[in-house]
């Protein structure tokens, strides 16, 4: 019997190997935008929240790096990251937030029960803002670096391993 | 018996949301077709190309997340104001990356794609040529 009989053979246990080892992979639901590196694009929000201002692109780029975070009273993972914001306002960190389809009593109410470390909240009912970026979800976080360039993007709630990370992103967009 | 109530709330626990949802309506668009019959063609064959970011696997027609319909509002926006198709698609593409379009395109990565069925086509077309030459000789 010639070897050349094993070949199809071959090739398809070669294809069942491939395919099982890529369904033991861990999936990635993430998916991360292109705008990093370009400028931010323009957005005009009204405020969310009657004790702050909306959050508007033009004021990014006065040579102060921000973090930029997209987020709701509703979502869940963003009362797991209160906490990790705080602790980067207490780091220096001057955060803006875009509140995706949220209502001002309930944004009112999650600042009241999770803390406001914001400096300016927009109000985006059709998650305009959040498609111009590139986001895909609720939290995510934008570097944005002194000249209104997007430097960096967290996807997903802010754990405490990741605000170290994002200060030094900070540092490094502001130089 | 008892178990029967507990096994019905186990098989729905996949049902229930994993994140809870905004309140707010739909944007205008969401769910409101154009009134131009031809425009509202346009867009729903792009929209249905289009990958919703929300609940990968389905297009932002065929979703009913808050995200798909704030897309759909872009799209149909976009297309009543005269924007072609294409140019949405490719606005979307620049800032999710190809994985936003459902529509398959050749390039870098995809080419080998399209080459090998070619290429294995041609293969059969020669074994055929040589075993139907030797037949007739």
């Amino acid at each position: 019997m010639s070897w050349r009989l094993w070949l199809p053979l071959m090739l398809f246990a070669g294809f069942v190997g491939l395919a099982g080892y890529q369904l033991t992979q861990p999936k990635n639901d993430f998916v991360p935008s292109r705008m990093i590196g370009q400028a931010l694009p323009y957005f005009d929000l009204p405020p969310a929240f009657a004790g702050l201002p909306g959050a508007k692109s033009a004021s990014f780029a006065d040579g102060k790096p921000r973090l930029l975070n997209v987020w709701a009273s509703w979502c869940v993972p963003c009362i797991a990251e209160a906490p990790q914001l705080e602790a980067l306002n207490a780091g220096g960190a001057e955060i803006v937030g875009v509140a995706i389809r949220d209502r001002p009593e309930d944004v009112a109410r999650f600042l009241s029960e999770h803390g406001n470390p914001y400096k300016a909240i927009g109000r985006d009912d059709i998650a305009e803002v959040q498609f111009a970026l590139g986001s895909s979800g609720v939290p995510e976080t934008f570097v944005i670096d002194g000249k209104g360039v997007i430097r960096h993007q967290h996807i997903g709630d802010i754990r405490p391993e990741d605000v170290p990370v994002l200060l030094a992103k900070l540092r490094e967009a502001g130089q | 018996m008892k178990a029967i109530p507990l096994l019905i709330a186990a098989a729905l626990l996949p049902l229930a949301p994993l994140a809870a949802q905004d309140s707010l309506p739909p944007a205008p668009y969401a769910y409101r077709q154009l009134d131009d019959p031809a425009q509202e063609a346009a867009a729903q064959a792009l929209m249905e190309t289009l990958r919703c970011l929300t609940c990968q696997s389905q297009s932002i027609a065929d979703s009913d997340a808050p995200m798909a319909g704030d897309m759909r509002h872009q799209v149909r926006l976009r297309i009543a104001a005269g924007e072609e198709p294409e140019a949405i698609r490719a606005w979307l593409v620049q800032r999710y990356g190809d994985y936003v379009s459902y529509k398959p395109q050749v390039d870098g990565a995809s080419w080998p794609l399209f080459a090998l069925p070619l290429l294995l086509l041609l293969a059969v077309a020669a074994v055929l040529w040589r075993r139907l030459a030797r037949r007739t000789q």
